[in-house]
C-alpha cells in the first residue's frame, strides 16, 4: 500500500501546483519559471543533455558510418563465442557479436528510444487526459452523478497506480506478444492513471477558484466553464509530469526490451534491445552493454532533471 | 412584497468519509435557518465573525451552494426549487461581488473577454461590436480607462480589480448585486472609495444589495438595515441606526464594545464586553442558544436548551435572545463576571495581555482567563471611517 500513497501522493502535490502561483501573477506565470529556469543548473543541464540526444536521434542516422545491419566479420569476430573487437580504426565503439558497427547501431538506436519515449508518453498524456478531463469535469460540475462517475474512475486509476509499473507493463506486453508497438502500448497504459488523476486534481484545485464560482455566477453553461476556464489553467503540472513521463518511459521500454519484449527486428536497433543482446556476453565484454545502458541512463537523467527544475520553477512555495 | 425573501435558508455541508464510497459522517452546519428580506432600492448589511456563515448564505442566494431546505424567494419566484437552466437564467439579475478580486478573476482572459463572456451567456447584445460599446460603458462607470479592455487582471492594482468584478455584475444589468467583503481585501485608502463607488452605482442603477462583511464600519454608512450572524443563524437584525444607538443582543453588544469611538472622552469611559473562548465549530453547534457557551448573560434556564427564534422587541428590530427584555431591564446581570472589563484604553489591553500570556502555570490556571481574545476587534474600523471621512469624490 505505500507504493499506492507514494505515487498517488506525489502526483496530488504536482496537482496543487497550479493553485496560488496561477493566480498571482497570470499569464506570466511560465514567463516567470522559464526566467527561474534559466538561472538553474539542473534546467541547463537538462536541457543540454535533451537537446544533444533529440540531436542525436535526428541526424544520429544519416551520419552513421556503417549500416546498422552491416556485418563486418573479423578473424576476432565469431558469433557466440564473446570475442569482440574493442575500440579500434573506424569501429569506434567496435564490433558486436554478429560483426556490426556498435556505433553506428548506438546511434540508429537513438532514434528508436526517442520513438518509443515519445510515443508510449504520448498514449499515456492522451489517453490519461481524456480520463482526467472526464474525472474532473464529473467531480466539479457534475452533481451527485458525476461524483459517482468520478469515484468509480478514480478507484480504477488507484489501483492501477498501486500496481509495480513493471510488472503492468509487462502483463500487458505478454498478452500483446514481442514487437515495438508491444512495448510503446505497454509503457503507454502504464502512465494512463498518473496523467489521469494528475489532470483531474488539478481540475479540482481550479475547479474550487473563485473566478470559476464567479464564472457560473455570471451565467455561464457548465460544459464552457470546464473547457474554457477550468482546463486550461490546469495544465502546467501536466506539461512538467509529461517531461518527466519520458524518462520513466525510456527507462520502462528499455527494461521491456531487455526482458526480451522488444522489436525483434535486428535492422531496428533499439537501445533496451542492444542491452539485452549484450547480456550474454557481459562477463567478457562489459562494454557492449555500457553504450547502451550510458546512453538510456543518461537522456533518462536529463528529461528528469528538467522535469524536477520546472517543478521546482513552478512551485509557489519554492519562490524567492 | 420584499424583492429579495430568505425563509428558514439552511446549508448543511456534508463531513463525507470511506475508503471506496464516501459515507456521510456529520455536517458543518454552516448556515442554519435564516430567514431576513431585502426589499428594493435598499442595502441589507450582514455581519459576523469569520466563519459564521456569511459567504456560504451570499452564494446560497445564487445557488452556488446547494440550498439544504428553505426557500430564496426572488421577486415572486422560489429559486431553491428552480431547475438549473431555469436558474442560470436568473443569474443575469442577481449578481456578486467576491472577496478575493484577484482570485475571482480567471488569469488567462482579458478583462473585455471577462466581461463579454458573461452578456454572451444571456444573449445581451446582438455582437460583438455592440458588447464592447456596452463593456466601454460600464468601465467609464466604475471608473477604468478604456484601454483596461485589452489587459490582463494582474496588471491592475487590487482597487481597480474590485472595480473589474463590480463591472462584471452590472454588464449583466441586475437588479440585486451581493456583494460578499467587498473590500475586506483592499487597503485601507481605497476601500473607501469602493464604497462610495458601490453607493453612488446604486444611486444611479437603482439597485439593491446585500452586503456582508466582518467589520461592523463598512456597512454602517451603506446599510439601511443590519443583520448580525452567529454560528448560522441570526441573532439580530435592525435599521442601522437603531442597531448601532442600541444593541439588544449580547452578541451585539459585545462586537459594538469592541469598536473605538472616535471621541477620546467617551472612548475612556468605553465599557468592554470581552467574550469567552473561540467560537464553536459549526460542525458541532451548541444546542439551545448557539451562543449560550460565550454569552456573558448566560440563564441557567433555558439557554442551553431552548433556541431563541428571532423575534420583533419592536420598531422593527428583532433579537434572537431568551432575555432581551431583563437584560434591557437589568434585571438579568451578567453571569460571567470574568466576561467584562472596563477597560482605559487600548494599550491597557496589550500590556495585560502579553503579562498573562507571559505568567507562569498559576495565572494560567487562574479562571480568570485574561488572555481570551475579544470576538472580533475591526482593527480597521476606525482608521477606514477617518478615510471616508477625508476621502474626496473619486475621478
Ligand atoms: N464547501 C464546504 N464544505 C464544507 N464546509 C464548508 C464549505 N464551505 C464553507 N464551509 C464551512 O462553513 C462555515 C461557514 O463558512 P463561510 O465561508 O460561509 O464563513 P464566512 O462567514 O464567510 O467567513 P469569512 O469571514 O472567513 O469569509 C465554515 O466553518 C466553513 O469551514
Ligand atoms: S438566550 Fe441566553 S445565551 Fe442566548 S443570548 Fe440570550 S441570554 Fe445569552
Ligand atoms: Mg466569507
Amino acid at each position: 500500500m505505500t507504493i499506492l500513497t507514494n505515487k498517488a501522493d506525489k502526483i496530488d502535490r504536482l496537482a496543487e501546483l497550479t493553485q496560488s502561483s496561477e493566480a498571482v501573477t497570470g499569464t506570466s506565470l511560465w514567463r516567470e519559471a522559464f526566467r527561474r529556469m534559466r538561472s538553474s543548473k539542473m534546467a541547463i543541464i537538462g536541457a543540454a543533455i535533451i537537446a544533444a540526444f533529440v540531436l542525436v536521434a535526428i541526424v544520429g542516422p544519416m551520419l552513421a558510418p556503417h549500416g546498422p545491419t552491416a556485418q563486418n566479420w573479423r578473424s576476432e569476430v565469431f558469433p557466440n563465442q564473446g570475442k569482440f573487437v574493442g575500440m579500434r580504426g573506424e569501429n569506434w565503439f567496435g564490433l558486436d557479436h554478429l560483426g556490426r558497427d556498435m556505433f553506428s547501431r548506438w546511434l540508429v538506436g537513438a532514434r528508436q528510444t526517442l520513438l518509443v519515449g515519445v510515443v508510449s508518453m504520448l498514449i499515456g498524456l492522451i489517453i490519461g487526459a481524456a480520463v482526467g478531463i472526464l474525472s474532473g469535469a464529473a467531480a466539479t460540475l457534475g452533481g451527485k452523478v458525476g461524483q459517482r462517475v468520478d469515484t468509480v474512475i478514480m478507484r480504477v486509476t488507484d489501483i492501477m497506480l498501486s500496481l509495480p509499473s513493471l510488472l503492468l507493463a509487462v502483463s500487458i506486453a505478454a498478452v500483446l506478444g514481442q514487437s515495438l508497438t508491444t512495448v510503446m502500448i505497454a509503457v503507454g497504459v502504464v502512465q494512463i492513471p498518473i496523467f489521469a488523476r494528475l489532470l483531474r486534481g488539478s481540475m479540482l484545485v481550479q475547479g474550487g477558484a473563485d473566478y470559476v464560482l464567479a464564472a457560473k455566477a455570471v451565467g455561464i453553461r457548465r460544459k464552457r466553464i470546464v473547457l474554457t476556464q477550468i482546463l486550461p489553467n490546469s495544465l502546467s503540472p501536466v506539461i512538467v509530469q509529461a517531461t518527466l513521463s519520458l524518462a520513466t518511459a525510456i527507462i520502462e521500454a528499455a527494461a521491456l526490451s531487455y526482458l526480451g519484449l522488444g522489436n525483434p527486428d535486428p535492422a531496428v536497433p533499439e537501445w533496451g534491445v542492444m542491452l539485452s543482446q549484450a547480456q550474454r556476453f557481459f562477463d567478457n565484454e562489459p562494454m557492449m552493454a555500457a553504450y547502451p545502458a550510458i546512453g538510456i541512463i543518461i537522456t533518462a537523467l536529463g528529461f528528469t532533471l528538467l522535469g524536477e527544475a520546472m517543478r521546482e520553477a513552478l512551485d509557489p512555495k519554492l519562490r524567492g | 412584497m420584499s424583492l429579495l425573501e430568505l425563509d428558514g435558508v439552511k446549508v448543511h455541508f456534508p463531513v463525507k468519509k470511506g475508503l471506496f464510497f464516501d459515507r456521510t459522517v456529520g455536517h458543518v452546519y454552516a448556515v442554519d435557518g435564516v430567514s431576513l428580506s431585502v426589499e428594493a432600492g435598499q442595502t441589507y448589511g450582514l455581519v459576523g465573525e469569520s466563519g459564521c456563515g456569511k459567504t456560504t448564505l451570499g452564494r446560497a442566494v445564487l445557488r452556488l451552494n446547494d440550498i439544504t431546505d428553505g426557500a430564496v424567494v426572488f421577486d415572486g419566484t422560489d429559486l431553491a426549487k428552480l431547475p438549473s437552466e431555469e436558474m442560470r437564467a436568473f443569474r443575469r439579475r442577481l449578481q456578486m461581488v467576491f472577496q478575493d478580486p484577484l482570485g475571482s478573476l480567471n488569469p488567462r482572459q482579458n478583462i473585455e473577454s471577462i466581461l463579454a463572456e458573461g452578456m454572451a451567456a444571456h444573449n445581451i447584445g446582438k455582437d460583438q461590436a455592440e458588447r464592447r460599446e456596452k463593456i466601454k460603458e460600464i468601465l467609464a462607470k466604475v471608473g477604468l480607462p478604456s484601454n483596461a479592455m485589452s489587459r490582463y487582471p494582474h496588471e491592475f492594482s487590487g482597487g481597480q480589480r474590485q472595480r473589474i468584478g463590480i463591472a462584471r455584475a452590472l454588464v449583466l444589468e441586475p437588479d440585486v448585486i451581493i456583494c460578499d467583503e467587498p473590500v475586506s481585501a483592499l487597503d485601507v485608502s481605497v476601500q473607501a472609495q469602493v464604497i462610495n463607488l458601490l453607493e453612488e452605482l446604486q444611486e444611479s442603477l437603482g439597485l439593491t444589495y446585500l452586503v456582508i462583511a466582518h467589520d461592523l464600519a463598512v456597512v454602517r454608512h451603506i446599510s439601511d438595515v443590519i443583520g448580525v450572524m452567529y454560528l448560522g443563524g441570526l441573532v439580530e437584525e435592525a435599521p442601522s441606526d437603531a442597531l448601532y444607538a442600541g444593541p439588544r443582543h449580547p452578541y451585539t453588544k459585545a462586537l459594538m464594545s469592541a469598536v473605538p469611538v472616535p471621541d477620546p472622552e467617551v472612548e475612556d469611559r468605553r465599557e468592554r464586553i470581552l467574550l469567552h473562548g473561540d467560537l464553536p465549530s459549526p460542525a458541532n453547534p451548541p444546542a439551545g442558544c448557539r451562543f449560550h457557551t460565550r454569552c456573558p448573560w448566560v440563564q441557567e434556564t433555558k439557554c442551553a436548551t431552548e433556541r431563541p427564534p428571532l423575534l420583533d422587541t419592536g420598531d422593527g428590530h428583532k433579537v434572537a435572545c431568551h432575555f432581551t427584555a431583563e437584560i434591557e431591564a437589568g434585571t438579568v446581570k451578567q453571569t460571567l463576571a470574568t466576561g467584562i472589563e472596563a477597560v482605559i484604553s487600548t494599550e491597557a489591553v496589550a500590556t495585560e495581555a502579553v503579562e498573562v500570556s507571559e505568567g507562569d502555570a498559576e495565572t494560567a490556571d487562574a479562571p480568570v482567563k485574561k488572555e481570551e481574545e475579544p470576538a472580533t476587534v475591526p482593527a480597521q474600523a476606525d482608521a477606514g471611517e477617518a478615510e471616508r471621512a477625508e476621502e474626496s469624490p473619486k475621478a
